[in-house]
Formats: structure tokens, C-alpha cells, sequence
């Protein structure tokens, strides 16, 4: 038991991305759920692959960029009808084409914002430490080697015959990833 | 590593390329990009530049330390030219930032190849542009240190910003696009820092790259979210530098001074904008792509692409000057009318011929193909942009202020020596900033180099 606890997954390493996408493809049709792949960029179907389709942060981006306008609308809604009105030239206190510009620019300022805290906090990021960093070889996932990752915690997953499974995929390197 | 690596299999550069030099792969772009910043270390020339960019800062400290304690009267304007150097300044450095967030963000939803290699320093440029703008409507307020004054937040005093001026608009409009350029710069290089992390041999480097890194190990939904972020942020950020240069255009056309109040200024500003920040991206990528060898990454496709935008949006530009000129005649306005022939001929018509000289008549060498691919030529060409590109400002502001309504309220604009040593000390603040960029962090952004390998091997061998 004590080695499964150590044990965070087996790692396999391919040499391209086309290979790394066939191997996740076999171990998905073999029953494997709770896996990662690293890549050194973005491979198309890889997500889809590892059981991942739809992300949630258009979404917020959209809840963000409704925010910025409604907020950046009332910020000068707000003091120019009802906090501190002047009457400037004759103007309407509600003269909201003048309004336009900063509910835009806002709109634009908290979607974006959105984007990026959205981006980082669904993606756990920043993570300073990491499992995966254990695998020495792994430094190359930022250069020119794909990993495919199947997790300890996988209901499949036995350390004998997922390293079997892995080896059979052709792989340059199956390493175990301590936790 | 003391073993013999294995190539990756099938993802070589076919030589038919023409965004990307033949024979490279994942490796060669990894290793050549990152060792500019890991292992490459500071030559000679380097040292000279970031000197001469030094001193010119140095300028810069010093005529803002005799503006503060002096004010702005150390500066030519006076009254009725009200908006000088500063303004032109800010109007020209913010144009030229506009160059990089349309590169990154409007060339990605185009889904044009060729921005691969150029986008990364052309955003820094952008950054670095806005820095530099961003300083100037703030030193022009003459007590800087009141600029607070201009952001809504309940204070003390019961009174908020005029939010129906476009001078609260451009804070605004500023602002956000300071803060969107830095993330959507920032985002582009977190999986270039976990790669010059994981490159890093020296503990220190690896600690400080590491924690910029954020812990990026590119998984693939880690990637499939980034994807998704970059095409939102590009999406943002179209439409946004659209609007900036649009509301600094306001900043004019809602005055009623003639030479000001113009529909035409919105469009004519952000074309102008863009055709200065292309010249910008090319006065930089030139000499960084023969000192760095990166004659396999910036082709001359590059080159040449490059060329084309500067032509097309100067095309623009020029069209916006006739039009200007027809407008005022065929308006009819006798004021119009004046304010034209008064530039043309009046005593700034020195500045009004120098410009369309270097703006709208030199630029036409670009027709050539020979001279689009000539970089020495196109380099020089940049430079006679950027001058007409800051003319056309100081046009715009001095010739329209200096002379109204009412001519018993005339009078004549002459800079001084601080309005000389703060616009070259900006420049200063640029380059130094510059050189510090392409130092420490990739230039070229290596991920989306190697997708780039990825993609341009796929489609030869299909």
C-alpha cells in the first residue's frame, strides 16, 4: 500500500504529437479516465482526448465584460443624475451618448481582466509545486517531448499493467511520478 | 544530456516555407530563442546601445526634475498654443503602441502565419510605447501629482471627474489599454518562461524565471483554456485599440478649432496610428534580426509583409490629408478654409511640406518590391514615417491653436530647449526599456514558433 500512496501516476514520453494523440486515444478506449497530457504547445483533439471538451471561461468572460458595462454605465451615470448634478452647457443630466466611451473601455477593462484571473484560477495556476516536476525528463514537456499522465487515483489503474499498457504504445519512456 | 537524442519524428521546416527557414524543428527554435536570453549574454554593440538609450533617460530625469520645480513654463506653450511637445508626444508614442496589440490580436483572429515571430516584441514595443505616452498628458498637467484628480473615487470634496470630456474618456481609454496590453503580453509569455525556466542552468535564474512561470507544466487543458483566453483577449483587444486612438482623436474633434472639429479625425488617427507602429515594429526588427541571426525566423516575407501594412495604412493617411483639404474648401467655412491655406503657406509651412514630403511622398517607394525587400531601405523608410508620423501631431496642434477665430488673439509656438530634451529623453525611456526586454525575456514567442514548426511540417506532408 505504501507504494501506491508514493506513487502520484506513470508517465509516458513520445516523441511527437501525433503519436502522443494515438496514445491517449487507445488508453481513453481502454478505460483509463483520470489523465493528463503535457505538451510543448497547444495540440489540436488533445483535451478532447482526455476527456476535457468544454471550458467554462467564455462564460465568465461574458458575466465579466456585463459587469464592466453596467458598472462603468453607473459610475457616471450615478453622480451626474442623482450624487452631483451641473448642468454643463445646457446638457441633459442623463446625456448618455457622452457616457458611451468609458462603459466601452470598461466593458473591455473587466472582461479582459476576467479573462486572464478566469484563466489562471481555473487552471490552479500559480502551482509552484507539482508532481510531474519530479520526472526529471519532464523539462522537455516545455521543448520538444509530449507526455501522457495516467493517475494513480484512476479506478483502472494497477502499477503493473498500466506500465504494461504504456510500454505497448510505444513510448521512448515509461517513469513512474512520485508524489 | 550525454545520450544521443532521438529527432522528433516528421517535423521539420519543409524548405518551401516561407514564414520559417527550412530544417528547423522543435529543438532549434527552443534552443536558438532561449539562448539570446540564457546563454548569448551581452555583447559590445548591446553595451553601447543600452548606454546611449541611458543617457538619453538621463535627459529625461533631468527635464522632468526642472518641470517639476519650475513648472511648465520651461516649455514653449503659452497662450493661445496651450498644448505643445507633450501632447504631440503622447499622441505620437500611443500611436506607435498601436502597432503591437493589432499585430497580436488582430492578425491571430485573421489567423495570418507570419505574426508568429513578431508579435512578442512588437507587443513589448506596445507596452513600452504606452509607458512613454502615458507620462506625457500627466507632466503637461504642470502638478502631475494631482492626477488623481482625474479618476472617479468619493473624495473629500463632493466633486467627481466631467465624464462627458474626452480628456477623462483618454484616461480611460489609456488606461485600460495599458492594462490589457500588459496581460495579453504577460499571458503570451508564461509558457515561454516555463521554457527558459526549464532551460535555466543557474539556480538563481531558474528560482526567478520559475516563479514568473506561474508553475506551468502545459497541460492540455491548461492549454485548451490558454487557447480560449488568447482568441477572447485578440477579441477584446481589436475593438479596443480601435476606440483608443479614437478617443484621442476626441480630444480634438470635440474643441471647435478649426483644423480640429473633423469626423474624419477618429479613422485617420487610427490609420496614422497603425502606419507609425508598423514603422516602429520595422525600425526595431531590422537590426534585431541581423545582430541576433534571425534571418530564418524573421524572412522576408516578414519583411515584406511589414512593408505592405506601412503602405496600405499610409495610403490611408494620405487620403485623410486630401480629404481634409477638400473638405475645407467644399465646406466652404471661411475659418476652414484659412486654417488650410495657413498651414500650407502660412509660417509653419515648412512643417506642413517636411511632412508630406516624409509622410505621404517618400512612402511611396514602397511600390517597389525590390525596396519592400531591402532592409536597409525599408529601415531607412521607417525612420522618414516616424518623423512624418510626429510632424502630423505638431501640425495638427500648433497650426490649429495658433491662429482662430480672432486674430488679435494670434500668436507663434517656439519650443525650447526642454521640449527637445524631454521628447528625446522619452525616447530614452523607450529603448532602455527595449534593450532590458530583449535581454531578459524570448523575443520571439517560442511556443507559438514551435506550433508553428508543427503546423507548417503537417501541411507539407499532406
Amino acid at each position: 500500500m505504501n507504494q501506491m500512496e508514493s506513487t502520484y501516476g506513470l508517465m509516458a514520453e513520445f516523441l511527437s504529437a501525433d503519436e502522443l494523440l494515438e496514445a491517449t486515444k487507445h488508453a481513453a478506449e481502454a478505460g483509463y479516465r483520470e489523465m493528463d497530457a503535457f505538451t510543448p504547445f497547444p495540440v489540436e483533439g488533445l483535451s478532447e482526448a482526455i476527456g476535457f471538451h468544454k471550458t467554462k471561461l467564455p462564460i465568465l468572460v461574458f458575466c465579466g465584460g456585463i459587469f464592466g458595462c453596467c458598472g462603468g454605465f453607473f459610475l457616471q451615470w450615478w453622480p451626474n443624475v442623482i450624487g452631483y448634478p451641473q448642468n454643463i452647457g445646457g446638457k441633459p443630466w442623463d446625456s448618455w451618448p457622452a457616457f458611451i466611451p468609458i462603459t466601452f473601455e470598461l466593458t473591455i477593462l473587466c472582461a479582459a481582466l476576467t479573462t486572464v484571473f478566469g484563466l489562471l484560477a481555473l487552471n490552479g495556476l500559480p502551482c509552484p509545486y507539482h508532481p510531474v516536476f519530479n520526472v526529471e525528463r519532464f523539462a522537455l514537456a516545455t521543448k520538444d517531448r509530449f507526455f501522457l499522465l495516467i493517475k494513480a487515483d484512476d479506478p483502472k489503474y494497477d502499477a503493473i499493467q498500466t506500465r504494461n499498457f504504456l510500454a505497448e504504445l510505444k513510448p521512448r519512456e515509461v517513469s513512474e511520478v512520485e508524489s | 544530456m550525454a545520450e544521443q537524442e532521438p529527432e522528433n519524428v516528421g517535423t521539420l521546416v519543409a524548405p518551401e516555407s516561407d514564414v520559417l527557414g527550412p530544417g528547423h524543428s522543435y529543438g532549434s527554435v527552443t534552443d536558438k530563442i532561449s539562448s539570446i536570453v540564457l546563454t548569448r549574454g551581452t555583447g559590445n554593440k548591446y553595451k553601447v546601445g543600452i548606454l546611449v538609450a541611458l543617457l538619453l533617460l538621463f535627459g529625461l530625469n533631468l527635464g522632468i526634475s526642472v518641470l517639476m520645480d519650475i513648472g511648465v513654463g520651461i516649455w514653449g506653450i503659452n497662450i493661445p498654443v496651450g498644448w505643445g511637445f507633450a501632447i504631440t508626444n503622447f499622441v505620437w508614442w500611443i500611436g506607435i503602441g498601436h502597432a503591437g496589440t493589432l499585430i497580436s490580436a488582430f492578425l491571430l483572429l485573421m489567423r495570418q502565419k507570419w505574426r508568429t515571430s513578431i508579435n512578442r516584441f512588437a507587443e513589448a514595443m506596445t507596452l513600452f510605447a504606452v509607458a512613454c505616452a502615458g507620462m506625457f498628458p500627466l507632466l503637461h498637467m504642470g502638478r502631475p501629482w494631482l492626477f488623481y484628480y482625474l479618476l472617479p473615487y468619493p473624495d473629500t470634496m463632493g466633486v467627481w471627474p466631467q465624464f462627458r470630456s474626452p480628456l477623462v474618456w483618454d484616461v480611460f481609454a489609456v488606461s485600460t489599454y495599458a492594462t490589457v496590453s500588459l496581460l495579453f503580453w504577460y499571458v503570451g509569455l508564461i509558457p515561454d518562461l516555463a521554457t527558459i525556466r526549464d532551460r535555466a542552468t543557474k539556480r538563481f535564474k531558474k528560482i526567478i524565471y520559475g516563479m514568473f512561470a506561474l508553475g506551468w507544466r502545459g497541460s492540455a487543458r491548461h492549454w485548451k483554456r490558454y487557447e480560449m483566453a488568447g482568441l477572447l483577449l485578440a477579441g477584446l483587444a481589436t475593438p479596443l485599440v480601435v476606440s483608443v486612438h479614437t478617443v484621442v482623436s476626441f480630444d480634438f474633434t470635440i474643441a471647435i478649432v478649426p483644423g480640429w472639429h473633423s469626423t474624419i479625425f477618429p479613422p485617420y488617427f487610427v490609420a496614422g496610428a497603425i502606419y507609425s507602429g508598423f514603422a516602429m515594429v520595422i525600425a526595431l526588427a531590422i537590426p534585431l534580426r541581423k545582430y541576433y541571426g534571425l534571418e530564418d525566423f524573421l524572412t522576408m516575407r516578414h519583411i515584406d509583409n511589414m512593408g505592405k501594412m506601412m503602405l496600405a495604412t499610409g495610403m490611408i493617411v494620405a487620403y485623410s490629408y486630401v480629404m481634409e483639404t477638400f473638405m475645407a474648401f467644399y465646406g466652404g467655412n471661411k475659418f476652414d478654409i484659412y486654417m488650410i491655406m495657413n498651414r500650407m503657406t502660412g509660417p509653419y509651412a515648412g512643417v506642413y511640406w517636411t511632412l508630406i514630403a516624409v509622410n505621404l511622398v517618400i512612402p511611396q517607394l514602397l511600390w517597389s518590391s525590390k525596396i519592400r525587400r531591402n532592409p536597409l531601405w525599408l529601415w531607412i523608410l521607417s525612420f522618414s514615417v516616424q518623423t512624418g508620423m510626429w510632424l502630423e501631431r505638431y501640425m495638427i496642434i500648433i497650426t490649429s491653436l495658433h491662429r482662430d477665430f480672432v486674430p488679435s488673439s494670434w500668436g507663434m509656438f517656439y519650443p525650447t530647449i526642454w521640449d527637445y530634451i524631454i521628447l528625446f529623453g522619452s525616447m530614452g525611456l523607450f529603448f532602455t526599456l527595449f534593450y532590458l526586454f530583449i535581454r531578459f525575456l524570448p523575443m520571439i514567442s517560442i511556443f507559438e514558433m514551435r506550433d508553428l514548426v508543427h503546423k507548417t511540417a503537417e501541411e507539407a506532408h499532406s
